[in-house]
């Protein structure tokens, strides 16, 4: 009898749906929500690797506000953003429009081209970073044997140039995410609008401007929005190419914490830095979900 | 034609460019990659010098063991925890489902770099720090919510008469899971499985605060830590470690481009 009870038990729906997410929420609850509650007090603390520290409020939060360094990167970060963005915008629907026509060996280049997404990233930063390198840049050799430069140009010596390099190696990364997803998302576009819109006698950029952008919106904002979330936080470039120099020109939020609250040890600076990317953040989470959620939760 | 054939050449030449040079720089020799004199675009003799550097006098053999270890580990825990949760989220009405698919895109949204400061504290406190299992215990958390999402909308897109079918039949709701839908639903779990691993392979700022110890560092972390020191590059074994560390993913990827494309746009496309 108890088993029987025990079985019919489980087979409620909500006793099963919670059996099922349990574990999962367990994960999130314990490692994502828990560290994120330590973050905060760690920002309200002038904690470091050596001492505990104690409770400074919002102490870390004005300090920055009044560091030069912390403002410079905040502005890197926005430079950082939203150069790289429209690069990978422009590119990737380029790039997308090309892939959707009728072309020889289609699949391979559709998939070759994903390769900078799918390759470990500091790895092909390092690649990079050998292109661009000082004394032997291939850029630079390219340069001056064309007779472009006499002396080539320090990719990643000089701040604007380094600030260029950082964004251009985001844009290489980047732009197959963009081109494959829009790619997705024009083979969506029925081929009948095109014929309808060509009769009625519209013109290439006719066609993309009135039947192309409005069915490709829903997907392009989406795509956007993510990839503004992940530059935005990028780590991976900059610590690879640059590690924030020449002269923090091109720190960025995510590479300042981690020097100030893992390389130097002041943790609650640290953690107070990357806390500082949470506006934002939190104003994107809340416009995708909204886009989102229809897909998860129904 | 014009307008396809061009762009699409300078595309492939700035997207590929990069592996060319890592190529070709992994198989010089030294002679030949610091005379300024010479070509960098091409190899008069090439070696493979570099990787015997790599596999012999660097840990990258063992950096590959605990790669694996920490990819396939971390997919497989993602995978147990987000297919059954996307499957509740999908087909089951419950109190607080709304909650929890706020809860799942929300984590899958917050970037890495938000939460490692204190994460090191975390592992530290459970004493996992120093050890790649703390790795296969944290990457499920931004993997799982990946795998939710996915799996959630895959089974939407599964007839639920088939399932109430094995119910008439007496199956349990359990029953009718495990053997109708997931068998069903076998090409979008492996869509989500090849996603997760590709993206535990790759990782980066977890693997770099939370291992510290040379023995237990993964592919990323182990090459650039151990091939870079202050201002000084190894160049030829660092593109030999890029290119050697590249190889799985893009091979794995090679095999399942289908399912991969499918898993990067599901996201955008379906929303």
């Amino acid at each position: 009898m108890a088993r029987l009870a025990v079985r019919r038990w489980l087979d409620q729906e909500r006793t099963l749906a919670w059996l099922l997410v349990g574990p999962l929420v367990l994960l999130l609850l314990g490692l994502v929500a828990y560290p994120f509650g330590v973050a905060v007090q760690f920002a309200l603390s002038d904690r470091t690797l050596a001492e505990p520290g104690r409770f400074v409020g919002l102490a870390n939060v004005w300090n920055l506000w009044d560091n030069q360094i912390y403002r410079q990167t905040l502005g890197n970060t926005i430079v950082y953003t939203i150069g790289a963005t429209i690069l990978k915008l422009g590119a990737g629907l380029g790039l997308a429009l090309v892939l959707n026509e009728q072309l020889p060996l289609k699949r391979l280049v559709r998939s070759a081209i994903l390769l900078p997404w799918i390759v470990p990233t500091v790895l092909s930063a390092m690649a990079w970073l050998w292109l661009l390198t000082p004394n032997f840049s291939v850029l630079n050799w390219i340069l001056v044997h064309s007779g472009l430069s006499q002396r080539g140009l320090p990719w990643l010596t000089s701040p604007p140039l380094a600030m260029f390099s950082v964004i251009l190696v985001n844009t290489w990364r980047g732009i197959p995410f963009f081109a494959i997803t829009l790619l997705a998302g024009l083979q969506t576009i029925p081929g009948e609008l095109y014929e309808a819109s060509a009769i009625d006698g519209a013109g290439t950029w006719r066609r993309f401007r009135y039947v192309t952008l409005p069915l490709l919106q829903p997907i392009l904002l989406i795509t956007l929005v993510l990839s503004v979330i992940w530059t935005f936080s990028d780590f991976q470039v900059v610590y690879g190419l640059t590690q924030g120099g020449p002269m923090n020109s091109t720190h960025v939020l995510a590479t300042l914490s981690y020097q100030v609250g893992l390389a130097s040890g002041n943790i609650g600076e640290g953690a107070a830095i990357s806390l500082t990317m949470l506006p934002l953040l939190l104003i994107l989470i809340v416009w995708q979900i909204r886009h989102l959620r229809r897909g998860v939760a129904g | 034609m014009l307008f396809v054939y061009v762009p699409l050449a300078f595309a492939l030449v700035f997207l590929l460019g990069p592996f060319y040079w890592m190529v070709i720089t992994a198989l010089k020799p030294n002679s030949e990659l610091y005379n300024a004199e010479r070509s960098p675009l091409y190899v008069a003799a090439p070696t493979l010098d570099h990787f015997v550097f790599l596999f012999t006098k660097t840990a990258f053999i063992e950096w590959t063991k605990n790669t694996m270890i920490v990819a396939t580990g971390a997919t497989a825990v993602a995978l147990l925890l987000g297919v059954p949760a996307g499957y509740a989220l999908a087909r089951f009405r419950f109190r607080g489902a709304g909650l929890v698919g706020t809860g799942v895109v929300v984590t899958y949204l917050v970037p890495t770099s938000l939460l490692f400061i204190p994460m090191v504290q975390v592992m530290s406190t459970i004493g996992l720090v120093d050890s790649y299992w703390a790795l296969v215990v944290v990457y499920p958390t931004f993997l799982a919510p990946f795998v939710t999402w996915l799996m959630a909308g895959y089974f939407r897109t599964i007839p639920a008469e088939l399932e109430e079918c094995a119910r008439i039949d007496g199956a349990s709701r359990l029953g009718a899971l495990w053997r109708i839908a997931i068998p069903l639903a076998r090409p979008g779990i492996v869509s989500a499985g090849i996603f997760a691993f590709t993206l535990s392979w790759n990782e980066f700022i977890y693997a770099l605060t939370l291992v510290t110890a040379s023995s237990e560092r993964t592919i990323p972390v182990g090459v650039l830590v151990q091939l870079t020191r202050a201002d000084f590059y190894f160049w030829g074994p660092l593109m030999a470690g890029a290119l050697a560390g590249s190889i799985p993913v893009a091979l794995i990827y090679s095999f399942f481009v289908d399912q991969y494309a499918a898993g990067l746009t599901a996201g955008a496309v379906k929303g």
